[in-house]
């Protein structure tokens, strides 16, 4: 396919007086991972839910593999892979079950289901679990499981809908390992997320999302060139001293942030500390790199922090 | 909207998986509530009335219960489960995202209570043989008859559980809908005492016309009278999956 395989142009999406998505233009190139990036209420998973046919756009085109939505939306749906940020495992059935059962409703033809079984949990590392019921799997397997059952018709691409969110650190990056494995395969992947470390770790490529629309595009590495510069001033001071350096670093044009007690004013490499009055003994300084967190903050608007 | 056949048989093999762990429960319910109601009706009131026209009432009643019991296993779970699966469970949001859509749910989940019901009916149906209900060439219908109401009445309760926002809506629709449908279908009593408009008003019952259908495939066929009940059921079956399936596209897709 030259195409790209997921392509939003001018999407618009109303709930009542509510625009979750506002004029959101995105392409996806086949064969890259994309993360979509952006704080909640941003627009993700509705982004997510109009890419499967569950949310109509008011206006705008979409398609995926070059099938027009939601007119061809089953024929994309056949070829696509979902994992959404509610789980929705069967808690009654088996491990295996609950992949065979996805297997039918993909249409795995059934002479191929057992052999597409097996290679779906093998991919969740979940065939020793295979003969266990779902209730008894922690978060971490049950995520995997929902990722491998994703998988079991081989899509083209695959959609993940806040993958780890939720789970402890530990479980996070086993799933990174996964999805950086799929990454490898050349599956296209769509992975919508707000920790920062997630797309920086997995994605070839991020955008990032604020109020609907998509505020910045590119590999994390430029857009952190591009966006904010190569360093960051962290500046402690009392906070009367923070609210007037701020107020001369708008003024001078450099985005700024909070972190807790500190602030950050970027595109450090272009001014000394006299320039925004950061000086005097009450005054403490610290250099650092500029990181995608500051380009996410700047942009978007959220502290960044984890508000579970 | 147009049903999908591979989509309704892959929703169907995953309510078949699922029974196969669940059945247990799911059945002995189904099955011992009708059979407890048929007994306790039977010889309770079976005491006062010995027959209603030339029928004992035990196998009055009997006969009653079947088409109870296929009204009872189709709307509640149609209701229940159907909201429970869409906002609970999540199992809904899981299909959508497969190639399957709304109408394929509905289709599938109304086919599927409705077949299980069919079943159950004969619960009641048997346990009424035991009183002295005498077998029937016509009793072969049973199954088809309960089919029918079932699949009507699944969808009914699929249509309330795609309008409801709480389960608690249910209760309404409990008391101001599945209680007169059961009472004012002859199944305890006949319609004939009751004043002529609850009559009338009786007779668009879908589940009179399935209670109609099943005595006279037990004492005795009436060809024209029952081809009548039967346009009538089919009809609502046809009517209650338009509405359920329209409804549940617009609640499940946004
Ligand atoms: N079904 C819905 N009905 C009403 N509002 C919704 C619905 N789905 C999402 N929204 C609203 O749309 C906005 C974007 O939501 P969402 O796409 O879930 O964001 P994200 O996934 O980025 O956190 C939010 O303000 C949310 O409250
Ligand atoms: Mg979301």
């Amino acid at each position: 396919m030259t195409g790209p395989a997921i392509s939003l142009r001018g999407v618009v999406k109303t709930f009542g007086e509510r625009r979750a998505v506002d004029g959101l233009d995105l392409d996806i190139a086949p064969g890259t991972c994309v993360g979509l990036l952006g704080p909640n209420g941003a627009g993700k998973s509705t982004t997510m839910k109009m890419l499967t046919g569950q949310a109509i756009a008011d206006s705008g085109t979409l398609s995926v593999l070059g099938l027009e939505l939601p007119r061809q939306s089953k024929l994309a749906r056949a070829r696509m892979g979902v994992v959404p940020q509610d789980d929705n495992l069967d808690e009654d059935l088996t491990v295996g079950q609950a992949v065979e059962v996805f297997a039918a409703l993909y249409r795995v033809p059934r002479s191929e289901r057992p052999e597409a079984v097996d290679k779906a949990l093998a991919i969740a590392t979940l065939q020793d679990r295979r003969r266990d019921s779902v209730k008894e799997l922690s978060g971490g397997m049950r995520r995997r499981l929902l990722i491998g059952r994703a998988l079991v018709h081989s899509p083209e691409v695959l959609l993940l809908d806040e993958p780890t969110v939720g789970l402890d650190p530990q479980v996070r990056s086993e799933l990174w390992g996964l999805i950086s494995r799929l990454r490898d395969e050349g599956v296209t992947i769509l992975m919508s997320t707000h920790y920062i470390e997630e797309a920086e770790r997995l994605a070839d490529d991020v955008a990032v999302m604020a109020l609907g629309r998509v505020v910045a595009r590119g590999v994390p590495s430029e857009l952190v060139a591009k966006h904010v510069g190569s360093e960051a001033l962290e500046v402690h001071a009392p906070a009367s001293r923070l609210a007037d350096i701020t107020a001369r670093a708008v003024a001078a044009g450099l985005p700024t942030r909070r972190t807790g007690a500190s602030l950050s004013v970027l595109r450090a490499e272009t001014f000394s500390p006299i320039d925004v009055g950061a000086t005097g003994p009450e005054v403490g300084l610290r250099r650092r790199a500029a990181v995608l967190e500051d380009v996410f903050v700047v942009l978007t608007g959220d502290t960044g922090e984890e508000v579970a | 909207m147009r049903v999908d056949r591979s989509a309704v048989g892959g929703v169907l093999l995953r309510n078949y998986v699922v029974f196969l762990r669940t059945w247990r429960s799911n059945t002995v319910i189904s099955v011992v509530d009708p059979v407890i109601s048929l007994l306790a009706f039977g010889f309770g009131f079976g005491a006062l009335v010995a027959k209603v026209g030339n029928i004992d009432y035990v196998e009055y009643v009997g006969t009653g219960i079947v088409a109870q019991t296929v009204l009872f296993t189709t709307i509640f779970p149609g209701m229940f489960e159907t909201f429970f699966k869409r906002d609970y469970q999540h199992t809904y949001d899981g299909l959508l995202a497969a190639p399957v859509d709304a109408i394929d749910v509905v289709t599938a989940e109304a086919l599927w209570l409705a077949a299980k019901a069919s079943v159950f009916g004969l619960a009641p149906l048997t346990v009424a043989m035991v009183f002295g209900l005498d077998p029937a060439a016509g009793m072969l219908l049973i199954p088809l008859i309960g089919l029918v109401t079932g699949f009507g009445f699944a969808c009914v309760g699929i249509f309330i559980a795609a309008l409801a926002s709480s389960f608690a809506a249910f209760d309404y629709v409990i008391s101001m809908l599945v209680t007169p449908l059961f009472l004012f279908a002859g199944t305890f009593f006949p319609l004939q005492g009751l004043p002529d408009w609850v009559r009338l008003v009786a007779h668009l019952n879908p589940l009179f016309h399935t209670v109609e259908l099943i005595r006279h495939a037990a004492f005795g066929l009436q060809p024209l009278t029952d081809l009548g009940h039967a346009v009538f059921l089919a009809g609502f079956g046809v009517l209650a999956w338009a509405v359920a399936s329209r409804r549940m596209q617009k609640r499940l897709v946004a």
